[in-house]
């Protein structure tokens, strides 16, 4: 492609990027900025004054700290036992033979046609009769049943050597040697994508944790934001900066390990 | 990559019906509105689906990017020979060989779109005046957990099962009829 063609679709590029950045300035923009400037006409695209006022107050007024300590608490653990479960599983999946092994990875596979909403009421009934309603086992026990996970590592570990295996077992390796010490050294490219993509599924989770929890502080920072709009609902720089702190820890994890982001995508396809 | 919740409070906020909403404050640059957007009944559903079409997904420009990647360059030297146009090559190849990537995506946005509930439950406070921006998982939500009619919300999940595996059986059916090239 000659220079002069790229034009155009740079310009596309970069109005579409502007696009999709924008609410994310905003958001930024609009938490530091003085509160009689968040309902100036016209808005400000480019602010004259900064001030960390909104976040003096969101932190003296909610108790985002805990929401925060709340949402890594539940995102963690979840994430912990998925990078076990799901190795586990993908790995007998990929590995092993057993009988009704096709049979039970369909099922197990078509459980992700189902949209998770479809299953609430029967996770809130269980949880009920189980006691566990406003709880944090409440919250993680749930999540750990999840298929995606399953999937992704199944397909990781099939595409890894078999000859590992077979020395190991050749040495006298038992099942969770070769699991311990082949497998999960070897699938740890698939381990930190599931774990990246785990996390920040529950950190965003939003519904379940709303349905499950009732004392607001057990809340995950997600369910106490919406909670702000509520409370506040003229104060837009407060809910603003609620936002944008529940953002950053995100965004941090972002750059961090951008590629495995977009590994992740290709691996998995899209979710979220 | 952003939570659902963070995306529909900026938006909440760009949409709001007073003057200083960003909607109204950039459409009255030209003249026009201000409109009530979330704030009516008309306007709240299109205020709703804006918020979503003007976020471009990034998962699907990583797939199409990397779909494009492997794309034969031999076609584009034909066209270039042939005198073809940046727009004709993207148009008659680009674009077609691109539609298994295309429908995959139609597929898994379909489904997503089913899912929608925040953006809603925020955006317009679980539904709208008039609940004119009510989705299904936002029904199920209030019919069961506000009104205590978990019967009746056990039956909008199950159509919304229903619904989902329809779209799954078409997106496996698609995925088998690969496009040759």
């Amino acid at each position: 492609m000659s220079s002069t063609n790229r034009l155009p679709v740079h310009v596309l590029l970069i109005v579409a990027g502007v696009l999709s950045l924008f609410p994310l300035y905003w958001l930024f923009l609009t938490s530091l900025s003085p509160t009689q400037y968040v309902v100036r006409v016209p808005p400000e695209v480019v602010p004259r004054e900064l001030t960390v006022g909104n976040y003096q107050r969101l932190f003296e007024t909610t108790p985002i700290v805990r929401w925060l300590v709340n949402t890594v608490v539940i995102a963690g653990v979840i994430t912990l036992f998925h990078l076990l479960f799901d190795s586990m599983a993908g790995y007998a999946f990929a590995k092993r033979r057993f009988p009704g092994k096709d049979v039970m990875f369909w099922l197990v596979v078509s459980t992700l046609t189902v949209p998770a909403q479809v299953t609430l009421i029967p996770v809130f009934f269980i949880l009920r009769t189980l006691g566990l309603l406003d709880t944090y086992p409440g919250v993680i026990l749930p999540g750990l049943a999840d298929v995606f996970g399953v999937f992704l590592m199944k397909q990781f570990i099939q595409t890894l050597p078999t000859e590992y295996e077979h020395a190991a077992r050749v040495d006298g390796a038992s099942e969770w040697q070769v699991y311990r010490h082949i497998i999960v050294p070897l699938s740890r490219p698939a381990l930190a994508v599931l774990a990246i993509f785990t996390f920040q599924r529950y950190w965003n989770a939003f519904i379940f944790p709303l349905v499950i929890l009732r004392d607001p502080a057990k809340y995950p920072v997600q369910v106490g934001l919406a909670t702000l709009q509520g409370e506040f609902n003229t104060d837009y720089g407060m809910l603003m900066t609620g936002a944008a702190v529940a953002a950053l820890p995100l965004i941090a994890v972002f750059f961090a390990f951008q590629r495995y982001f977009i590994e992740g995508i290709r691996i998995g396809g899209v979710k979220g | 990559m952003n939570s659902a919740i963070l995306v529909a409070i900026v938006w909440r906020w760009i949409f709001n019906p007073n003057p200083f909403g960003l909607a109204n404050a950039t459409l009255g640059v030209f003249g026009l509105g201000p409109f009530l957007w979330i704030g009516s009944s008309d306007q709240a559903l299109l205020a709703v689906i804006l918020s979503a079409v003007l976020t471009i997904p990034g998962g699907g420009v990583v797939l199409y990017s990397a779909a494009m990647g492997s794309l034969p360059r031999e076609l584009y030297e034909a066209a270039d020979l042939e005198g073809a146009g940046p727009f004709a090559k993207w148009r008659h190849i680009t674009v077609p060989l691109l539609r298994p990537t295309t429908l995959y995506l139609v597929v898994v946005y379909t489904i997503l779109a089913f899912q929608i509930f925040e953006r809603v439950y925020i955006m317009t406070n679980g539904g709208g005046p008039n609940n004119a921006t009510i989705t299904i998982v936002q029904l199920i939500y209030s019919t069961a957990f506000q009104f205590g009619r978990y019967g009746l919300a056990s039956a909008m999940a199950v159509v919304l099962f229903v619904m989902a595996m329809v779209v799954a059986v078409a997106q496996f059916r698609s995925l088998r009829t690969d496009v040759e090239y």
